[in-house]
């Protein structure tokens, strides 16, 4: 598509363009010899929107000789030479136009009075064209650059997407191999423990199956997901998880991100209660205020602890996606207070969840 | 040779697991081994140093991740006399080092075929049927380590009594012969490692080896001086002189000076 024609706004500040350059030639023609100012624009008017859609041209020929295709030489030799086409055809459209003015009682002898002014036609028309010819260059090179950033734009989100996609469908293999461990105990000594345990640990599979796939779930699938993890989790710990939740039910149908929650929980089992010999405590608060959701997760950890293999990961990972998700609307930080390990978080509370 | 008056004696077993179900599948699979007897259970790192300390038992099934102390700390701990199958559910790094230094280990869930063959070359370790030498137990743990990471605590142990250096709180290590002593406020602390495998394991950019036989936190750094014709000597915050090498003092004037 033609760039001057592909809005009808442009063709009009296109033409706008040219009809100062017909008041130009118009002054032109008047220095010398003996055109009047009312001959003069008479022939440019006419003139100069005539060679405006001549020059339209121009963008072809750019476009069929790109400067990285071809050598300077070459490039120079084939615009100057459509310049002194399109300039001789424009001459002889003035000559032309003169001549049949002259016809009317009007214009007597202007085509005499015209003939000293041609050379000087033909000159602006062959500069008038260069001109358009640079004129479409910049323009391709800036749509070119334009191009290659959508681009670079495009290959970054598909990127950033794909890793989000991989990220959220990865269930902890630590978490799996353990808990097929625990079955493993549980079939001698307590079958009926051990099928419950199955039970859950598929509950659990199945609500993450095809999440990745979803922008976002309510805020009430996530706590089932959660709850269903630490079911799986309380087998395997015992009285050394307790959990408290404090959430506002207005909170329940928010959108959020699938999986958002339950890294940060992980994390305080993994990270925390794993640590501690007597366990410890995950509190989970949820609450809403002026269309914003802040949602706390605390837990108890032993400050000496080894420094964990992988420990950070998750947590990097949910504050990526808020911000993809969000922007500067969500907030995300950590907070460590002697024993205590707190994750704080805020979003806002989206009305709807929105397809995917 | 007394051959006739052959009554087996039991292995000793130590169970080290912070799951009380991991260690019921453990039991159980020892269970049907006549020769085998567990002498102690240990639900964290701190136990299982001070069972093995106590009780010297012939093999230790220890797992990885655990409060307290994790797996490769305790083996750092325990010394070389016990023959260690790791137990653990997943875990890339470590299972590299295992399949280089370890009897053995085992994956969780394990079935009892897998464990029975865990022991058999335990067994073949205790009795010295292989040749093959135990690695240095503080070897395998900084081969267990990701790249790239240091550490931030030591665990050292004396008698059964365990304690855990952060090594912000280190001034320096001293090389006396296969023992290193790490210097902190309180007090030195004795440990069974080399220098150099110490070296490779703390970050350099917060440790300078400025020493054949020393190893300075640099930010107790706080003068250095001439000391006799080719030598220097570091002063530390504390007090406290360290003679300096040639190539220790051209590296620590190299840092001094950036």
């Amino acid at each position: 598509m033609h760039p001057i024609f592909a809005q009808l706004r442009r063709l009009f500040l296109y033409l706008l363009v040219w009809f100062f350059v017909s008041l130009l030639l118009a002054y032109l023609l008047t220095v010398s010899h003996d055109v009047s100012i009312r001959d003069a624009l008479v022939l440019s008017i006419p003139l100069c929107i005539f060679y405006a859609f001549i020059c339209l041209s121009a963008w072809y020929s750019c476009r069929r000789n790109l400067p990285e295709k071809y050598s300077l030489s070459r490039l120079l030799g084939t615009h100057v030479m459509t310049a002194l086409i399109a300039s001789i055809i424009w001459s002889f459209a003035a000559e032309g136009l003169a001549h049949g003015l002259s016809k009317t009682a009007a214009f007597t002898g202007l085509s005499q009075r015209f003939r000293p002014e041609v050379p000087l036609i033909f000159g602006t028309g062959l500069l008038l064209y260069l001109l358009s010819v640079a004129f479409y260059y910049v323009v391709i090179s800036v749509e070119s650059s334009r191009d290659a950033e959508a681009r670079v734009m495009k290959a970054s989100v598909l990127a950033r997407d794909a890793e989000l996609k991989a990220l959220k469908a990865q269930v902890n293999p630590h978490f799996l191999f353990n808990s097929l461990n625990s079955i493993s105990a549980l079939t001698s000594s307590d079958p009926a423990k051990a099928r419950e345990m199955c039970i859950l640990l598929g509950d659990f599979l199945r609500r993450t199956l095809g999440l990745g796939e979803k922008a976002a779930i309510p805020l009430d699938e996530e706590l089932s997901l959660i709850r269903a993890f630490l079911a799986v989790e309380k087998v395997r710990f015992g009285a050394r998880i307790q959990m408290e939740e404090d959430i506002d039910k207005e909170a329940l149908t928010v959108p959020v991100p699938p999986l958002l929650l339950q890294p940060l929980v992980e994390n305080a089992v993994v990270h925390g209660i794993a640590n501690l010999v007597e366990g410890g405590y995950i509190r989970l608060g949820i609450h809403t205020r002026d269309g914003v959701v802040s949602i706390n997760v605390a837990n108890s950890f032993d400050p000496d602890a080894p420094a964990k293999r992988r420990s950070g990961v998750g947590l990097a990972n949910v504050r990526q996606r808020l911000q993809t998700r969000y922007g500067n609307l969500a907030s995300f930080a950590v907070k460590t207070e002697g024993d205590c390990f707190r994750v704080a978080l805020t979003l806002p509370a989206e009305v709807e969840v929105q397809p995917a | 040779m007394n051959i006739t008056s052959e009554t087996p004696k039991k292995i000793r077993a130590v169970l080290v697991d912070d799951e009380q179900l991991a260690r019921q599948v453990l039991r159980e699979f020892v269970a049907a081994h006549a020769d085998m007897e567990i002498v102690a259970e240990c639900s964290n790192g701190f136990e299982a140093v001070k069972a093995v300390t106590e009780q010297k038992p012939d093999l230790i099934f220890l797992d990885v991740q655990m409060p307290k102390l994790d797996g490769f700390e305790v083996l750092e701990l325990i010394g070389r006399e016990t023959a260690v199958v790791f137990v653990t559910a997943y875990d890339n790094y470590a299972i590299k080092a295992f399949e280089v230094h370890a009897v053995d280990y085992l994956l969780k869930p394990f079935s009892a075929d897998r464990f029975d063959a865990a022991l058999t070359r335990a067994k073949q370790r205790l009795s010295g049927a292989t040749t093959q030498k135990t690695p240095a137990a503080a070897d395998l743990a900084a081969s267990a380590r990701p790249p790239a990471q240091y550490l931030d605590r030591i665990a050292v142990r004396e008698g059964s009594q365990v304690s855990i250096i952060p090594v912000a709180k280190l001034d320096y290590a001293e090389a006396q012969d296969d023992y290193v002593a790490l210097a902190t406020a309180a007090k030195k602390h004795l440990k069974q490692q080399t220098i150099s495998n110490l070296e490779t394991s703390l970050d350099p950019a917060r440790f300078m080896r400025i020493h054949r036989s020393y190893i300075v936190n640099l930010e107790r750094v706080a003068k250095v001086e001439p000391y006799g014709k080719d030598t220097h000597v570091a002063i530390l915050s504390t007090g406290v002189q360290i003679p300096v090498s040639r190539a220790g003092y051209a590296r620590l004037k190299a840092f001094l000076d950036r």
